[in-house]
């Protein structure tokens, strides 16, 4: 007989409004059906009224765990729109914060995730390992969030030498733990136990069902946007793509230490390579854009973060439009929970590293008809049609 | 090594150092970063009220208000000041990046929990 648990919005095991009803029979899940868009903030439009230089800060918000990778987006998009060129200077900052960004996020990760399976201890650890990433980036951008760093041309603060040399103190440090939690996560048998071959995804699954970042690596795609498409100066560092080939929740785990492993690598090649020179170019606070458009996409700590934008010559964009990497992770979520436990559940949607802020996207509900559907291009010239008749 | 002692290393290591919390409200919070972007604060002595701090303003928290009348070749001319709503402010600093006579600093003051929304407003 199949049971059918609705859980959320509102759930005290997620941090966010998010609804899932699932389908069970007795202890296992047959079918799983996602629900969202309880926290939508008409962050696109609202970009489309506001200038290209507060667009910047409204794409920082989109996002409160990766906001730096976000605003790096937005920048290189606005940067190709208008095909400018920034100094190599600010490229280097841009590249540490982004690494020491996606840190902190992958850190927090495996925080919630050992939470997640009861493993309290290595949750504290993993999160007071990660101060020394909050305290770099407070030093490096005035703040632990929302760092506005970047800016259209190049960045807002420099580094200096006295920064440099504790960065370099701060990721010797860390390397060491990274190190330890790499060496303990496949051999710790209270990891292993509740994570081997929990929330299974193969790998033909995960590139039909288009995952994305960790989630898909730990699939065995060798699939980022760093090395197969890269940006900034991620081809110079020599960016090695992570994988697994376990395909569960300990592969997950294991591609995130390992992206920890590299970000660090690539700080520090960054830091000991950084040229002197000018960080930005200035551009006056109001300025005009050319027609055009661009598509630009890269790599956030959750996975491919894509943005779209055309302007039409005037000094706000005329659409920008955003794809965050959890909305592509929702199909393979639902894969990976069938014919699971419902003890796993907590772990198993944790393990795609969920924003679901991020993720929501404007949905109509007929409650009395109990019909839903989105709002896509199809449906509103079907709207046009209904009331011009064309 | 035997599961039990995995962790003994660290113990020991936690078993001599001070607790990382701190006591606040009681105890001052630790040292603020340079370039912590706290309470805006505005110089209207310095301040010549272009206006552009409005203009880029993400949030629309500033807003230009009349503080008077400045007389230029016999005409009157409106003088304006910018006004900040803190309550709406997201802290960026565009407004003091962009300043021509740098009159808007960014203070290191953040605690801003207030029983009046009109405490959260800085005028002319």
């Amino acid at each position: 007989m199949t049971i059918r648990i609705p859980v959320g919005p509102q759930h005290p095991a997620l941090k966010e409004p998010e609804r899932f009803i699932f389908y069970v029979e007795g202890e296992q899940i047959v079918k799983v059906i996602p629900r969202i868009g309880f926290n939508h903030r008409g962050i696109e439009k609202a970009m489309e009224e506001r200038t290209y230089l507060q667009d910047l800060y409204i794409s920082e918000r989109v996002c409160g765990i990766c906001s730096n990778v976000h605003t790096a987006c937005y920048v290189l998009l606005v940067e190709r729109l208008m095909n400018m060129e920034i100094p190599e200077r600010a490229k280097y900052i841009r590249m540490i914060v982004l690494e020491l960004e996606r840190l902190h996020s992958h850190l927090l990760w495996l925080g919630v995730a050992f939470h997640e399976i009861g493993f309290d201890t290595l949750f504290y650890l993993v999160w007071r390992d990660r101060e020394i990433v909050m305290d770099l980036l407070e030093l490096i951008s005035g703040n632990r969030v929302n760092y506005a760093t970047n800016t259209i041309g190049g960045v807002r603060r420099d580094i200096s030498e006295e920064t440099k040399h504790k960065i370099l103190k701060g990721m010797k440090l860390l390397l060491e733990r990274l190190k330890y939690y790499r060496r303990l996560s496949p051999e710790e048998q209270t990891i292993v136990k509740r994570t081997l071959g929990v929330g299974p995804l193969s790998t033909q699954d995960a590139k039909r069902l288009c995952a994305a970042g960790p989630t898909l690596r730990a699939s065995n795609v060798k699939s980022d946007v760093r090395g197969d498409e890269p940006y900034l100066l991620y081809k110079e560092a020599e960016f090695q793509t992570m994988v697994s080939d376990l395909c569960d929740v300990l592969g997950r785990i294991l591609v995130r230490i390992d992206e920890c492993i590299e970000a660090v690598r690539i700080i520090e090649w960054c830091v000991k390579n950084m040229p002197d020179g000018p960080i930005r170019q200035k551009l006056p606070p109001i300025f005009k854009v050319p027609e055009n458009q661009a598509y630009r996409r890269v790599e956030a700590p959750r996975g491919e973060l894509v943005y779209y934008g055309v302007s039409d010559g005037s000094e706000k964009p005329y659409r920008i439009k955003i794809r965050t990497p959890t909305l592509a992770n929702i199909p393979a979520l639902c894969k990976m929970l069938e014919n699971q436990h419902i003890a796993d559940i907590p772990i198993v949607v944790a393990s795609i590293d969920p924003c679901f802020s991020c993720t929501d996207r404007l949905v109509f509900i007929d409650i009395e008809k109990g019909k839903k559907w989105s709002c896509s291009m199809p449906y509103f010239k079907h709207l046009i049609k209904k009331k011009f008749g064309r | 090594m035997p599961r039990v002692l995995a962790f003994l290393k660290d113990f020991l290591k936690n078993l001599s150092k001070k607790p990382a919390t701190i006591k606040y409200p009681f105890e001052p919070p630790s040292q603020l970063p340079e370039g912590f972007r706290g309470k805006i604060s505005i110089d209207y002595n310095k301040c010549v009220g272009c206006g552009l701090c409005a203009r880029v303003c993400p949030a629309f928290a500033i807003e230009m208000v009349q503080v008077g009348f400045r007389e230029v070749s016999g005409k009157k001319i409106p003088v304006r000041k910018p006004r900040v709503d803190v309550g709406k402010c997201l802290f960026c600093a565009q407004c003091a990046e962009v300043c021509p006579a740098k009159a808007i600093t960014l203070t290191k003051k953040f605690e801003l929990a207030s029983e009046k929304k009109e405490d959260l407003i800085v005028q002319p």
